[in-house]
């Protein structure tokens, strides 16, 4: 219990990936908590990238999570930058009203 | 015991936080919350051993990923008390498919162990943290051997930049603005014109 090892750092990174994924389905209308909760998922992998690196001694995890943190930011930037300008062509950002590529 | 101790804080707070990000009414909270778990989480790094990538996920999430959801959720104006309903609706079906994730994830980090030949078949082991600090280790390796990739994290940068302006800028038209190319482009026949005045007469 005091020994903190590998086990600990996976349970917290799962713990907060299924976080991610509930939070995608309870907040289901709003596109900005789920951004938010991609970014937590995206976090709980870092956590496991990292914690296999401490592990296994193997510095190349750490440079892969830099990576990770990289697209990260990419991916919130053009997301949000997406919202804004849907939001300021239909007023809203409720997901179920995202229809217009519908055939 | 310290260790034992910063880690159970650390992840308490990091989980703690997660929670309240996807449960709050208030996205303005919501993202406050994010700010709190990127906090924890680099102190996860710190203990790990990754001081480096602490740093970064500091400067990188919490200034500039949670500061540009602060603003595009105070940016927008949305009702979002209406977007909340159905919240219970969706309860049922989200908890399910996390609770079975999370039993699968279980499963799988319980279900394993490490075989000696990959511990020695490491690609970068990591230098004795007494003669080369983290970040220099990081340095030494990101800048020789993933050259090319982080390069290619440069683009992907640029490409992200590029992106959110074309996609952001819009063209205001009956906006009076100053353009410079024109002005310095006037010549004086078309600007000036002298007019002999006679005495006692007007123009």
């Amino acid at each position: 219990m005091l020994e903190i090892g590998l086990g600990h750092y996976l349970t917290v990174a799962a713990i907060l990936f299924t976080l991610g994924i509930f939070g995608i389905f309870l907040n289901r209308k709003n596109v900005i908590i789920i951004l938010m909760s991609i970014e937590l998922m995206l976090l709980a992998v870092n956590i496991n990238f990292v914690a296999f690196s401490a592990e296994l001694n193997d510095l190349v995890g750490q440079v892969f999570a830099v990576f990770i943190l990289t697209v990260a930011a990419a991916e919130a930037a053009i997301g949000l930058a997406i919202l804004v300008i849907y939001f300021r062509n239909r007023g809203t950002i409720a997901v179920e009203d995202i229809n217009m590529m519908k055939g | 015991m310290i260790e034992a101790l910063a880690f159970y804080m650390f992840a308490s707070i990091t989980v703690a936080a997660g929670v309240l990000v996807i449960s709050v009414r208030n996205p303005v909270h919501s993202v406050l919350f994010l700010i709190l778990a990127f906090f924890n989480s680099a102190g996860l790094f710190v203990l790990l051993g990754a001081e480096f990538l602490a740093m970064i996920l500091v400067v990188v999430y919490v200034g500039a990923v949670a500061v540009l959801f602060m603003f595009v959720v105070m940016m927008l104006d949305i009702n979002f008390v209406e977007m909340r309903q159905g919240f219970l609706q969706y309860l049922p079906i989200g908890a399910v498919v996390g609770l079975i994730l999370l039993v699968e994830l279980a499963v799988v980090v319980g279900g394993w162990h490490i075989s000696p030949e990959v511990v020695a078949a490491g690609a970068a082991p990591t230098p004795d943290a007494a003669s080369v600090t983290n970040t220099q280790a990081l340095g030494q390796l990101l800048y020789t051997h993933y050259v090319y990739l982080f390069q290619a994290a440069g683009l992907v940068l640029l490409v992200a930049m590029v992106g959110a302006i074309v996609l952001t800028h819009r063209k205001r038209t009956g906006v009076k603005k100053q353009v410079i190319a024109d002005q310095l482009a006037r010549s004086a026949a078309q600007s000036v014109k002298l007019v002999k005045v006679e005495t006692g007469k007007g123009i």
